[in-house]
């Protein structure tokens, strides 16, 4: 039977260009925003684009965060793009103090405008690098390569272990985290999707995960 | 430092890309959806899509259209061009649009900007700005395709804009557009120097020199072209080439297998 891959949809973003990535990598999977489908999924997907307070708000009005916890706890593979893998983490801190998913430890946070010495939000392609404690051996990312990414975001990911940092990046002069790891689950604060070839093997890679 | 995007454009007309001079008199340059994944496999950064008589004739966009050419393609989108509904940029976000650019129903309603964002968020929406050059240091607001003047100011529209949340600001200088002889590097500076959100420079590119100009003294953070790509007069690779050894960061081009 074919693998069940499912792309959360919580009322915020643009999911069909997801559906149409994975389809060109010969993957249907489907977009849904009931609780028990997304429990049974293979594979789940959570996308977005928006607030953190908003995106919350989103999965909470359809009762989906505990069955997004649910795949998480059972570490099936899921990939959160952009804000989805924000939720991720335990607390955002856009436009005051919101509790997340809590399935990776940290909080995300905006970018320091003091520190970065261009424009915020970041706009555009950045090179995306290994984390200091972690290898990209066996995961969604090729060791060796740097691939560069399609970021659009004011807010960054601050896990609180190093060992969930698998990738990072540099914006004007700052470093951040741009893509956490815990087992199966991953978050990238850029959007494969729309990453070119280099987005579109990553999801590949995902896909070998199921 | 941070990249910078180059944007091939594609002006559509019907089923056609043409090529717009000062944004009117038009040529058949070819088909949307060939030039399309021919930009991407090139190493466009995004693509820029603008139906360039939507606006004018209160015409509905070709959605059907707009849907085949995003099929193939893996780069962010922007469209523009006859939008004034919220529910026009779902349609457009439904049929592979990641932004929309909007012009001529922002200037008539300039809260549409402010719900927009608040919908979509800010980075989903990109104020269209068509300007022309009035005097020194002053440039004029146009819309419908730079046919009607607004008697807006475009540095004081953009300053509103950037208020009302939009993400980003294409910028076209009508006088250059289609003359191959280089951005209003004055016009653009004149608003990315200050803005908080990326300006893309439109208008006027003849070669690599002129994006090079435009992003070195003009401060834009991204390029959009047209007319040299469609002639094959030179390729995104060659321009790529061509900035990095200016010293300009870009996305090298990645290998298609």
């Amino acid at each position: 039977m074919a693998s069940r891959i499912t792309i959360v949809d919580y009322g915020v973003g643009n999911l069909q260009s997801l559906k149409k990535a994975f389809a060109h990598l010969g993957f249907d999977a489907i977009i849904s925003e009931d609780a028990e489908e997304i429990r049974v999924s293979d594979a789940v997907i959570l996308p977005g684009v928006g607030s953190f307070e908003a995106g919350m708000r989103g999965l909470k009005l359809r009762n989906l965060t505990e069955a997004v916890q649910h795949v998480a706890v059972h570490n099936r593979p899921m990939l959160g793009i952009c804000l989805g893998a924000q939720l991720m983490l335990e607390q955002g801190h856009e436009f005051g103090v919101f509790d997340g998913l809590g399935i990776i430890e940290g909080e995300v946070v905006r970018f320091d405008a003091d520190a970065v010495k261009e424009k915020i939000p970041e706009v555009g392609w950045n090179e995306v690098y290994p984390g200091t404690e972690t290898s990209w051996e066996g995961s969604i990312l090729v060791p060796g390569e740097k691939p560069r990414m399609y970021f659009t975001h004011s807010y960054i990911f601050k896990p609180s272990r190093k060992e969930n940092i698998l990738g990072l990046s540099s914006y004007g002069g700052t470093e951040f985290c741009s893509v956490i790891r815990k087992g199966n689950i991953y978050g990238c604060q850029f959007h494969p999707e729309k990453s070119g070839e280099a987005g579109l093997q990553l999801i590949r890679n995902f896909t070998q995960l199921i | 430092m941070k990249n910078i995007r180059i944007i091939p454009t594609l002006h559509i007309k019907g089923p056609n890309v043409v090529k717009p001079v000062h944004t009117e008199a038009l040529r058949i340059v070819g088909d949307p959806k060939e030039l399309a994944v021919r930009y991407y496999r090139q190493g466009a950064d995004e693509l820029m899509y603008l139906d360039i008589v939507a606006s004018l004739y209160q015409r509905n966009f070709d959605f059907e259209l707009l849907k085949s050419v995003s099929e193939d393609i893996f780069i962010p989108i922007t469209v523009g061009g006859g939008i004034r509904s919220l529910s026009d940029i779902k349609n457009a976000l439904r049929v592979g649009a990641d932004k929309v650019a909007i012009n001529t129903y922002a200037v008539s309603r300039p809260e549409f900007l402010r719900e927009a964002a608040l919908e979509f968020g800010s980075q989903c929406i990109v104020l269209y700005i068509e300007a022309k050059k009035k005097s020194e240091g002053k440039w004029e607001v146009y819309t419908d395709g730079g046919r009607e003047s607004t008697g807006l100011d475009a540095i004081e529209w953009a300053k509103q804009a950037v208020g009302l949340g939009v993400g980003e600001i294409l910028l076209t200088s009508i006088d250059q557009d289609g003359t191959r002889k280089g951005y209003d590097t004055k016009l653009t500076s004149a608003i990315a120097s200050w803005a908080p959100i990326p300006v893309i420079a439109h208008g006027g590119a003849g070669n690599a020199a002129h994006m090079e100009e435009v992003i070195s003294k003009g401060k834009a953070d991204a390029v959009a072209v047209s007319s040299i790509f469609h002639y094959d007069d030179c390729t995104i690779g060659s321009v790529k080439e061509y900035l990095d050894a200016k010293g300009v960061a870009i996305r090298r081009i990645p290998q298609f297998h």
